[in-house]
């Protein structure tokens, strides 16, 4: 039998807008109506509450995901996995030539522990950090409740693939996944099975794009096929991805409806490197050196392919493999 | 006022690729492709790589026709982008030969001698699980594509500078 080891996380009584503060080493957290305050020894930054809780949500549901993810162009988080770095102003040339960046390392249970639990109390009644703006209420004013159903939800990640017998389940009306407003015209049909007798339950297939329709959440990449360390990734994307994520590895974007707009930049400048345009069928790779951010002017489907290989880090950050996934 | 959404699918016939557009970068980088160009550019059943990272491969396949049988020595899946594929599965038999290499998949010299397990038929959308110790096919009556995640195996085809943005 194994436990868990309880994590002291550090936090202040409800101020007048009846927010916690947090403490994770140096850095302090607080919130007010409209923003949340980040202060570490050398400097300060703000945030809006409503982007802050959406790059929270996301760091703490992905469990601080492959490499870097900026909550905006001055804090964020670093996966070791096992620690977790959380900067400000690290992957930002200014703040580093002024010497007001600021990193610490911590476990990664009390990191997890801290943000799960400010994201439990800054989170109000009725605001979704994981839904599309024009699906959830406001983030804003003074503490009113929590979303706890919303900001604990079951993120899928399929043993084989989705549809598998004693593998994760298809999305149906009647399991509270309705088709979403953006895809009322995506096919709902299923795969015709023909199975020889005995062969009943070992026939697997299942419709993608009609279970991607009925995602209740947007930038949220999830494993619906497994091959070795290939993971299939879907994601269904609208309006603008909440984070700006830093690849330490590749990672490679198949575009499977619709339009999505990539700014990528170096990923420990922030300079600007390129716009990444996909539609429909388009494949791109993005490098292990940079860090990118999607728009989605209408929803769209996203296939993330990622390669969850633990050695890549190390063997790209050492120089024994290359930052780009093919050399002509 | 009301709006009606209109998701947009790409296909052999209809796609509209998209581009980078290149700041201070080299595009190849990127490796920017898209899978119903090189499919409409490609032999019935050619296994084109469209994405790699490491050992591991995404592969574009134009589908026509019948292929032939092929088996993996590891699960692969095998995702419909456009038309109607019939996949059929089949067990390997005892005499069979199987999968020829560590990775990827390789051809048998016909139909597998063990129990047939039964046929898929998979339209755009649709994902089917190919799985380690079956031999399969895949038939359609008009061109295709399936999009396979796969490991890079013995007739897998690199051929990057053909099919990628390159300025």
């Amino acid at each position: 039998m194994s436990t868990t080891a309880p994590v002291d996380v550090t936090s202040g009584e409800p101020n007048i807008d009846g927010y916690r503060s947090f403490r994770l080493g140096e850095f302090k957290f607080s919130r007010d109506e409209y923003f949340v305050y980040v202060e570490w020894p050398t400097g300060k930054h703000v945030m809006s509450a409503d982007a802050f809780l959406k790059a929270l949500q996301r760091d703490v549901a992905w469990q601080f995901f492959y490499g870097i993810v900026n909550f905006d162009g001055v804090v964020g988080t670093v996966n070791h996995y096992g620690t977790v770095d959380l900067f400000a102003g690290r992957y930002n040339d200014v703040y580093r030539k002024a010497e007001l960046d600021h990193l610490e390392n911590f476990d990664t249970s009390l990191i997890k522990a801290t943000f799960e639990q400010m994201l439990d109390d800054w989170t109000n009644d009725g605001f979704d950090p994981f839904a599309a703006p024009s699906e959830t209420g406001s983030a804003f004013g003074i503490k009113n409740g929590n979303n706890r159903a919303a900001i604990t939800r079951h993120r899928v990640t399929a043993a084989r693939m989705v549809g598998v017998e004693g593998d994760e389940g298809l999305r149906t009306d009647d399991n509270g996944h309705p088709v979403n407003r953006h895809f009322l015209d995506v096919p709902q049909d299923e795969p015709q099975k023909y199975p020889e007798p005995g062969f009943e339950n070992e026939l697997a297939s299942f419709n993608l794009f009609a279970y991607l329709s009925r995602s209740q959440v947007t930038w949220n990449p999830s494993v619906v096929s497994v091959c070795g360390d290939s993971l299939y990734c879907p994601t269904t994307e609208e309006y603008i991805l909440p984070i700006i994520h830093g690849n330490d590895r590749v990672e490679w974007f198949i575009q499977l409806s619709d339009e999505l707009i990539w700014q990528v930049e170096d990923r420990d400048s922030g300079s600007a490197r390129a716009k990444v345009t996909m539609r429909a069928g388009d494949v791109a790779a993005m490098p292990a050196d940079i860090r990118h951010q999607g728009y989605a002017p209408k929803r769209a489907m996203l296939l993330v392919w990622e390669n969850a290989d633990p050695e890549l880090p190390s063997l790209i950050s050492s120089g024994l493999l290359p930052s780009v996934p093919v050399e002509l | 006022m009301t709006k009606t959404y209109t998701t947009r699918f790409g296909s052999l016939a209809d796609y509209e690729k998209g581009s980078i557009d290149i700041i201070d970068d080299d595009p190849t980088r990127y490796a920017f492709s898209n899978v119903f160009e090189v499919a409409a550019g490609a032999r019935p059943y050619e296994k084109v790589a469209v994405g790699k990272n490491r050992q591991y491969v995404v592969e574009a396949i134009r589908a026509e026709g019948t292929s032939e049988w092929r088996t993996a020595p590891h699960d692969e899946f095998a995702l419909v982008m456009d038309g109607e594929v019939e996949i059929r599965l089949q067990k390997l038999g005892p005499d069979d030969i199987g999968p020829t290499a560590e990775r990827g998949s390789n051809s048998l010299e016909g139909a597998p001698s063990g129990p047939a397990m039964g046929r898929v038929v998979a339209g755009r959308g649709h994902m089917t699980l190919l799985p380690v110790g079956a031999a399969y096919q895949f038939h359609a009556e008009r061109p295709g594509v399936i999009l396979l995640q796969t490991q890079e195996g013995p007739d897998t085809v690199l051929r990057w500078a053909d099919i990628i943005q390159t300025n």
